[in-house]
Order: structure tokens, then C-alpha cells, then sequence
């Protein structure tokens, strides 16, 4: 008989999609991305009884399980619970261990301040009836373990820690606090887009938040060599694998631009050079996108951010694209995205310093006011089309995990 | 393959990786262990620290194996300031990132430091540190070498005048020097110097990564860095990494040879070469093209080009495509890049890369001709693109 996996991790979702018409999707969706996240934990797997999410995985395996599925869109929150027998004994004695535990992780305010005291209350529930003790009579008889053993406060209305307990007829689940996961909706319920994806510290933010209302993202990077390095490259796929931890990316297309670059470059119009690159960009975007079945293009692109990031060239930039272009961060401040990015895990590699194409060959005095008419007379002068199809046919598409 | 980044990595030699694999092969033993195979690997460390001893004109007893040359300047500095009882460091402004944050993280631990401000020729002058020296000062620190410019810093002058002068304070201040872009390439003699540690690393000198030696002069006060077994006279607890000790006993040894058949003299030629045609290559299209730094006395191996209105990164990666490796750098924070602190202390204008190719006793005529075809080819492709507003 196989051994029984000694913990369970008892994910929440938001009531919001609970009562739409796509429930059932949804809560299939993101069954399937939380048994993506533990793949490869021995012996995890993941149960979706009336209306909930358990993941059962060995005791050993259970803090590493709760970091992935704690990245997992459309879950609120979860709690590590042991299992053990279902008896009044075990279940006090792991309530009390589960209370220390938690105790260890409660965030102290600075060094030297005392012993945190939460003050806590225990919901009990019995979903086997065969239960000799009724449920609240087992709440207050666990809460009394739970004092003698930390003298901590037991508060029914306002508490700081809940303590659960959950007997089944396979056993009690016992647990002590909650974390908090994402939100959002699952990824895939709003279908696939193509993330611009830069070594900046945005994009990657961009493309978290996309993902976080149920995008499922592909990447599309436009690399310049000889001029931008190899490290460069590696730098942005650091940053997809950080992206894929969060179910969020598939993979990232490798895109040659330097002679678009060239010839923009060339094209004498040097005040235009962000504004024609960017609207390259998006064709080429666009083709790959529909390779890819991706029907939105996400950009970190912001609301002047610098200087070339207006109104009149968002609206130059966007006319070359025939997507629907989300801007995840276009009224984020600075400060904003980078909190997030700390948060997301992609801040360190993104400061690492190696250029990228967007940093090259730029003016010092960037336009701030293009028109796409300005932009299309320099365009008429260059082989858009044949740019847009080498580019395409030199594409590389590097697949990446966490 | 043109490798001309010398200055950051070398090809270890051929003899190197055999000594060091059959090292890792025959005597893996604990050089501490009592047995027979712990002496065998005691043997080849201690036949490894005569030979770095030998290079130096140095008794073995004064080499300390060390992780490489970041640790062994870290144990030179630290180890000499925690010891001393002034609390008062001198150090030049073109040290090396292990020298220059070491002295900065002592000044975070409430020491006062005194940055030597170099000359635009990328030099300090013995004059300006020793001015410096006051009755507390702990450590003097001044590289044998600088790694950007490849200008000689005048330590043993400075050395002189701390010996000739009448003693400031109850103990002459310890004098570490950072050799590690000198050792191999130059006859480094640290008594003669008047140094009281010198380190040195083994990748420069076309040995392994990972290891490096400080020599300590005799009577030398020196704090470990860390406790434990008190291997390397307890001043660097560890077991040795004896393969390593022993490619950098190897690599040492074929430098010295090196030096003997006039190395130093050719790479010298053949770098003033790669900076006159490098120049004249440029020169048309970049106006204003010129050596970093002149007028000081310099090494042997580096080539320092500043190159005005020009992006650095693009340019090593134009390098890069025509199979030719060096290294570059600007005295402004780029976009994405940090400022090189050498760069701007001596007074290198913003808007200007540096383009540094470093070359070995394994360059050769034909690398500089390929360089200087690959510097042209490259400029030409990539100033159209950057002659902008």
C-alpha cells in the first residue's frame, strides 16, 4: 500500500468567477495550472472535490508545493495542513505544532521586539459526522490545547490566526494561518497574447499582470547583434523562466533586428528613430502573434514614462499593428513597477547591465508628438514588407520552463 | 579566434591543465593528513610555493595560497588594518573594485579613508600619498599595475619615502600592493618594492581560476580573515586547493621563463603596433581617437583607446562578430552599464568609450593585424548608425 502523503494544501479562489456563467471552465483551468506548478514533486497530486482544491504531497515536499502554488493565478490564498488521524489527541497535538510554526514565520515588527502574540481562534469542522465530538465543542477543546501551550489569546471576532481543523473520513487536516497567493483569474481563461518582451525592469511586470487576468503569454524579444550581446539574450530569457515560475509564459521568440534597425537608422529622420522602430516592432509582432495563436500584443509601454512615451506616439506606434495592444502599466509610476518587479522575482536580473536594442542607436532628442503619417513617409522610402519577412524567417522560438 | 582580453582572463597553458588534472588524478589526498598520500599532496603544495616563491625572489615561507586575487588583496588590506591599531587608510583612486570596496567597507566599519586623486596621465604621484600619511594610518595600498590603463603606480618610490621619513607614528604604516595585472608580465620583486604584502592571482598569468598567493613579508602583522584548520601559517584556514596551488606554481614558473626569452619586450612591440595602426585605422572617422592615457610609464600588455562620441557596448560586440575579443568601458552610466570609477577619476569625458585590448606572450603579429582589420571594419559599420543629433 502506498504511503500516505503526510500534508495537504487547501487552496481558496475568489468568489468573484464562482458566479459567472464560466465557473466550470475556470475551475478546470486552474486545476490544470496547479497540478502544472507541482509537476515533478513525487508523489503530488492534485484533488478538485465539490468546489475546492486540494494538493496532497509528502510532508518533506510540502513548503516547496506551497511556493509554487502560491504563484498560481486565481488562487486568493491557501494553508498548509498536516493529516493526521482523526483523533482528538492528534489533532490538539498538531494544532499546537502548527501554532509554533507559524509563530516562527510571523512577521516581527523590527529586531528586538518581543515575542510576537497573536491572538487566534480555531474553526473546526467535521465533514464526517462519525465524529464523536460535535465541531464547536472540538474548536473550543483544541483552542484550550492550543493556550496551555502558548498562552496565546484566543479572540473569536477580530483574530490575527486562524487555526482549522477539518475531520474527513481519511483523516484530520490541521493548519495554522493562511497565505496569500495571487489572485486573478487562471492563466488561459482570456486566451493568449504576445508579451514585448525587453531586459528592462517593465516589460516582464507588463507581462506578469497580463497574465494575472487570465493571459496566457508567448514573448516576443527583437535582438541586435552584433551590437547587443549574447548576455543580453540570456538576460531576457532569465527573465522568461522567472515568468514561466508564475505559469505565465510558454516560450520566447528570438527575433533578428538589426538590419530593420540599419535601415530605419539610415532612413534620415533621427528625431523618428523610437517611434519607426517601435512600429516595426509591432509587425513583426503581429506575424509572429498569429503564428502563435496569440490574439493581443502586451507592451510595458507608459504613459510618459520618457520622453517619447506620448499620447501622439503611442497612436502613431499602434496604427502599425493590427492586434489589440494591452498596456498593463500605463498609469503605473516608476516606483509602482518596481515594487512589483522586486515582488514578481525579475528586479535583479532586469538591472543587470547589458544593453538592449531599445537603448541603441536612439536620439537625443526623441520626437514627442510623431504622426503615423510623418512615420509612413520615412517608411516609403524602406522595404517594410521585406524587413518584416526576414525578420520573421531568422525567428528562433526557445521554449522555457521554471 | 582573436583574443586580446588578457587583462580580464588568460588561456591557461597547455603544461598548466597537465600539471593540474594529474594533480587531481595522483594526489587528492588532505595535504594535512598524517598519511602517505597526505604528504604526497603536502609535497606538490610545498613544491608549488617554491616556485610562485621563486618568481617573487621570495622565501617560500612568505607565500600564502589564497581563493584567488580579490582574497588575497582582501587579506593584505583587512588583514593588515584589523591589526594595526590606526584606524587611518591611504589608497589610491585607481585600485581595483577588490581594493577600492575593501577600503570602503573598512570606512563603513569607522575607518577614515584617504583617496589618492590620480593624474589625467593615470597616475598617482608618490608625493600626493605619502603628503596623506599621518601618525595613524594603518594601510597604504597602491597597485603595481593599473588594469584599465596599464599604468605603472610608483610604489617603490612611494616605499622609499615612507622609509626615509621620520616615523610619523609609533609603527611605519603597512604598504599593500595589488600586483595582480603586473606579476608574470614583469619582474615583481616585492622586498625590493618595500612592500609588505603583495598579491597576485594565477588566471592572469595563463593559470587556473580560483587561486591566487599573497606574499607577506616576514614580521608582517596580519589578521585572518576567517578561523579554522590554520592551514597557510593560520592566516588562510582552508584546505589548499592543491591542483590549483600547483597550476599556479606551474604558470608562475613558465612566466618567468617567458620573461628570460624577452616576452615582455615583444608583446610591448607589437601592442605599440596594435595602438599606432588601431589609431590611424580610426582616426578618418572618429575625430579626436587617441590613447586613453600618455606620457606615464606603462605594462607591457595593455592597449587603451579612447574613443570620443562612440557607444562601447555596441562597438566589443561589433568586435565580437569579426571573432575578435577585448573589452570596453565609459566614464558615464549608460543606459544599463555603471561608470568605470578609473575612467572618471581620470577625467574621461562622458561621451567617450574606451576600448581596451590587453595582450599575452600568446598574441600574436597576426592577432594585431586581425584586431586592427576588425577595429576598422567595425567603426565603419556602426558610426553611420550613431551620428546622431
Amino acid at each position: 500500500m502506498e504511503s500516505p502523503p503526510q500534508s495537504v494544501l487547501l487552496c481558496r479562489y475568489g468568489e468573484l468567477f464562482l458566479k459567472s456563467g464560466n465557473r466550470k471552465r475556470f475551475e478546470s483551468m486552474l486545476v490544470n495550472n496547479v497540478q502544472a506548478a507541482i509537476a515533478g514533486l513525487p508523489g503530488a497530486r492534485v484533488e478538485n472535490p465539490h468546489g475546492r482544491i486540494l494538493v496532497r504531497v509528502a510532508d518533506a515536499d510540502a513548503e516547496e508545493a506551497a511556493a509554487r502554488v502560491g504563484r498560481v493565478f486565481g488562487l486568493v490564498s491557501l494553508s498548509v495542513a498536516r493529516v493526521v488521524a482523526a483523533e482528538e489527541t492528534a489533532i490538539g497535538d498538531a494544532a499546537v505544532a502548527a501554532t509554533h510554526a507559524a509563530l516562527e514565520r510571523w512577521p516581527r515588527a523590527r529586531t528586538g521586539a518581543p515575542v510576537p502574540s497573536p491572538s487566534f481562534r480555531v474553526d473546526a469542522n467535521r465533514a464526517d459526522k462519525s465524529f464523536p465530538v460535535p465541531s464547536m465543542e472540538l474548536g473550543s477543546r483544541v483552542g484550550a490545547r492550543v493556550v496551555a501551550a502558548t498562552g496565546l489569546r484566543v479572540d473569536l471576532h477580530a483574530a490575527d490566526l486562524h487555526i482549522g481543523v477539518e475531520v474527513t473520513s481519511r483523516g484530520a487536516f490541521v493548519y495554522a494561518g493562511t497565505r496569500a497567493a495571487p489572485g486573478g483569474l487562471p492563466v488561459g481563461v482570456s486566451g493568449r497574447g504576445l508579451l514585448l518582451l525587453s531586459g528592462g525592469i517593465d516589460s516582464p511586470v507588463a507581462g506578469w499582470l497580463a497574465a494575472k487576468r487570465g493571459l496566457a503569454l508567448d514573448a516576443i524579444y527583437f535582438h541586435s547583434p552584433p551590437f547587443i550581446g549574447e548576455k543580453s539574450k540570456d538576460k531576457v530569457l532569465t527573465l522568461g523562466r522567472i515568468l514561466a515560475r508564475w505559469g505565465a509564459l510558454r516560450s520566447v521568440t528570438v527575433v533578428p533586428f538589426t538590419d530593420a534597425q540599419k535601415q530605419l537608422r539610415d532612413a534620415r529622420a533621427a528625431e523618428l528613430a523610437v517611434v519607426l522602430y517601435r512600429r516595426m516592432m509591432m509587425r513583426i509582432a503581429d506575424e509572429i502573434a498569429d503564428g502563435l495563436g496569440a490574439g493581443a500584443l502586451v507592451t510595458g509601454e507608459n504613459l510618459g514614462q520618457v520622453a517619447s512615451q506620448t499620447v501622439e506616439n503611442l497612436t502613431a506606434i499602434e496604427a502599425a499593428s493590427r492586434h489589440v495592444i494591452l498596456r498593463p502599466l500605463v498609469t503605473y509610476d516608476k516606483v509602482e513597477t518596481t515594487d512589483l518587479a522586486r515582488r514578481i522575482g525579475t528586479f535583479e536580473t532586469s538591472i543587470l547591465p547589458f544593453d538592449d536594442c531599445c537603448s541603441l542607436f536612439v536620439p537625443r532628442h526623441p520626437a514627442t508628438k510623431a504622426r503615423a503619417q510623418d512615420a509612413e513617409k520615412v517608411e516609403a522610402d524602406v522595404d517594410v514588407d521585406g524587413l518584416v519577412a526576414a525578420a520573421v524567417a531568422g525567428a528562433e522560438r526557445i521554449a522555457v520552463t521554471s | 579566434m582573436v583574443y586580446l582580453d588578457n587583462a580580464a582572463s588568460t588561456r591557461p597553458a597547455p603544461e598548466v591543465l597537465a600539471a593540474t588534472r594529474a594533480v587531481e588524478e595522483a594526489f587528492f589526498a588532505n595535504p594535512a593528513s598524517a598519511h602517505g598520500l597526505g604528504a604526497a599532496a603536502a609535497r606538490a603544495l610545498e613544491a608549488a610555493r617554491a616556485e610562485v616563491a621563486s618568481a617573487l625572489g621570495a622565501e617560500t615561507a612568505e607565500i600564502v595560497f589564497t581563493g584567488g586575487g580579490t582574497e588575497a588583496n582582501a587579506l593584505g588590506l583587512l588583514g593588515a588594518a584589523r591589526a594595526a591599531r590606526g584606524r587611518h587608510l591611504v589608497v589610491s583612486g585607481l585600485e581595483h573594485p577588490a581594493v577600492a570596496r575593501t577600503a570602503e567597507r573598512l570606512a563603513a566599519e569607522g575607518y577614515e579613508l584617504s583617496v589618492i586623486a590620480p593624474t589625467p596621465a593615470g597616475v598617482v604621484r608618490a608625493a600626493d600619498v605619502v603628503a596623506a600619511i599621518r601618525p595613524d594610518t594603518a594601510v597604504v595600498a597602491l597597485m603595481l599595475v593599473n588594469n584599465e590603463l596599464g599604468t605603472l603606480q610608483p610604489v617603490a618610490e612611494v616605499a622609499q619615502e615612507l622609509a626615509a621619513a621620520p616615523a610619523r607614528g609609533p609603527r611605519r604604516p603597512h604598504l599593500h600592493v595589488d600586483a595582480v595585472q603586473a606579476f608574470g608580465l614583469l619582474r615583481v620583486r616585492p622586498r625590493a618594492l618595500g612592500a609588505d604584502t603583495l598579491a597576485l592571482s594565477a588566471h592572469k598569468v595563463h593559470g587556473p581560476k580560483g587561486v591566487g598567493a599573497l606574499w607577506v613579508r616576514a614580521g608582517a602583522r596580519l589578521e585572518p580573515l576567517w578561523d579554522g584548520g590554520k592551514q597557510e601559517r593560520g592566516l588562510r584556514s582552508g584546505t589548499e586547493n592543491v591542483p590549483g596551488c600547483v597550476g599556479l606554481g606551474r604558470a608562475a614558473a613558465l612566466a618567468v621563463a617567458a620573461q628570460d626569452a624577452g616576452a615582455p619586450a615583444q608583446i610591448e612591440r607589437e601592442r605599440d603596433r596594435l595602438e599606432r595602426e588601431c589609431l590611424a585605422a580610426v582616426s578618418a572617422l572618429i575625430p579626436g581617437a587617441r590613447l586613453t592615457v600618455t606620457g606615464a610609464p606603462r605594462a607591457p600588455h595593455i592597449a587603451s583607446l579612447a574613443l570620443p562620441g562612440f557607444p562601447a557596448e555596441p562597438l566589443l560586440h561589433a568586435l565580437e562578430a569579426r571573432d575578435v575579443y577585448a573589452s570596453a568601458g565609459s566614464a558615464c552610466a549608460s543606459r544599463t552599464r555603471g561608470p568605470s570609477a578609473v575612467l572618471k577619476a581620470i577625467g574621461v569625458d562622458d561621451r567617450t568609450a574606451v576600448l581596451r585590448f590587453s595582450l599575452a606572450r600568446t598574441t600574436t603579429p597576426d592577432d594585431v593585424d586581425a584586431a586592427v582589420d576588425a577595429l576598422r571594419a567595425a567603426v565603419l559599420e556602426i558610426s553611420p548608425l550613431v551620428r546622431i543629433s
